[in-house]
């Protein structure tokens, strides 16, 4: 089984960060796998400006943010990326098998950063009673329908809750020629950044009901419509307060889960209520020599912080790999 | 007339208050950097936004190449500059940076590539 000093698993921000950072402190043999044809991850489909502030102290869209740590990554040896590669197993022995085009690989790693990222909550993990017809959507899945592939979803939405990406394709929806009819968010605010709410619906005269939720999607083939009702404080539906949107298509906006699998294949403990790793400190696993960082560690909302804090875990690894190497 | 607006500068999002006499802004208050000033007078006088999107590709890795106007562009030009982005097809590779269409609606501004894209392989 082939040998390795250091993979990285996902090459996201994160995963890229953390490389970056484990070459400067002297790792001179780092795999990263990444399941998609480009590095970048979910900034990819991230077209908005609001990147890079705090980083590179310009504002930036997700691409552009990506393309400065691509860059870096590309001009430097130490570091092979190997694209359309799917890791389908890690042990507790850091043992990763992995899928890419034609062929199956296992190797054995001295260590591994696991930046996998999160995915998006879905309509059943939030209690939205109705059927069960086309047009609904969780809304990052939307944003790569539109951004990266040019589908447009519908003709008419509704967003259910506020968060900064439901916020942002509420923008990009009505940019691309849809209505967007009302933003429902059960909570008294809103769960996205203020300027995402003035910049992204304040600017279009997109509605944002706050202490809502919709209490049925209608429809039989496709979405027809939404009931919406009003709640009090303790979210109960306040009498008298219902009303009906028609719209064809609902996005799903209701927060991120990190995405842990692999970290669970391989035993280590996991918080259920937040699917992060149990661990005395940010970045770290309950398997020594398993790191993970970026959004599979915690849900962040801004990217400069994930880079950041990547790169710490890149740092670490690095160092228990010169720890190691010490003991031997 | 006192305007309350909230800045869009950064993701802080500060509260400003903004003295306003006619179109002329007399005092800002509530930022906590200097951007906030400016934003408070250039959205008073000529709301400015810029506008990121995608547009059509043949021929290229991905079916879509994400720009954005190298500046911003006047907040009402948003919808009228959509339309004119859903006429073009890029069919050449692009750099970072790359311009995609010049002077851009007769604004003053470019429309520029968000990322490198190469030939569909």
């Amino acid at each position: 089984m082939a040998k390795r000093e250091l993979v990285i698993v996902g090459g996201g921000p994160a995963g890229m960060a953390a490389a970056l950072a484990a070459k400067e402190s002297g790792v001179k043999d780092i795999l990263l796998l990444e399941r998609d044809q480009h590095l970048g991850g979910i900034l990819n489909q991230c077209i908005h400006p609001g990147f890079g502030l705090h980083r590179f102290k310009t504002e930036l869209t997700g691409p552009e943010y990506a393309d400065r740590f691509v860059k870096l990554v590309k001009d430097s040896p130490e570091i092979e990326v190997s694209l359309r590669s799917f890791v389908v197993k890690l042990t507790g022995e850091k043992r990763i098998s992995y899928l890419r085009p034609g062929a199956l690989e296992e190797i054995e790693a001295r260590a591994v950063i696991l930046a996998t990222g999160c995915r998006e909550r879905t309509r059943e993990m939030i209690p939205i009673p109705g059927s069960r017809p086309a047009g609904i959507y969780p809304a990052g899945l939307a944003q790569k329908m539109i951004n990266m592939e040019g589908w447009i979803p519908g003709k008419e939405a509704v967003i259910v809750g506020s968060g900064d990406i439901g916020l942002i394709m509420a923008r990009r929806m009505v940019l691309e020629g849809m209505k967007v009819k009302a933003v429902i968010e059960i909570q008294k605010t809103s769960r996205g950044l203020v300027r995402n709410v003035v910049q992204c619906l304040e600017d279009y005269g997109v509605p944002l009901y706050l202490s809502h939720k919709i209490t049925k999607i209608h429809g039989a083939d496709r979405v027809e419509k939404v009931s919406v009702v009003e709640v009090d404080e303790n979210f109960n539906e306040k009498p008298g307060t219902g009303f009906e949107l028609a719209c064809d298509t609902v996005l799903v906006s209701v927060g991120l889960i990190p995405e842990n699998e692999l970290l669970e294949m391989a035993g280590a403990e996991i918080d259920r209520k937040t699917n992060t790793p149990v661990a005395a400190e940010v970045n770290l696993t309950s398997i020594p020599g398993v790191f993970a960082c970026g959004n599979a560690c915690k849900v962040y909302d801004l990217v400069d912080w994930v880079t950041r804090d990547s790169e710490k875990a890149g740092v670490s690894a690095a160092k228990y790999l010169q720890k190691a190497e010490g003991e031997q | 007339m006192t305007r309350l607006m909230t800045c869009i500068e950064c993701p802080q999002g500060c509260q400003l208050s903004v003295g306003v006499d006619g179109t002329r802004v007399i005092s800002v208050t509530g930022n906590k950097c200097p951007r906030g000033e400016k934003y408070a007078t250039q959205e008073v006088e000529a709301p400015m936004r810029t506008l990121t999107t995608s547009v059509l590709t043949k021929g290229l890795e991905l079916k879509m190449l994400p720009v954005r106007t190298n500046k911003p562009i006047p907040k009402e030009k948003l919808l009228s500059a959509m339309e004119a982005v859903k006429r073009i097809t890029l069919t050449s590779p692009v750099k970072t940076g790359s311009v995609v269409a010049e002077n851009f609606l007769g604004l003053g501004v470019d429309l520029v590539a968000a990322r490198e894209l190469g030939k569909q392989q």
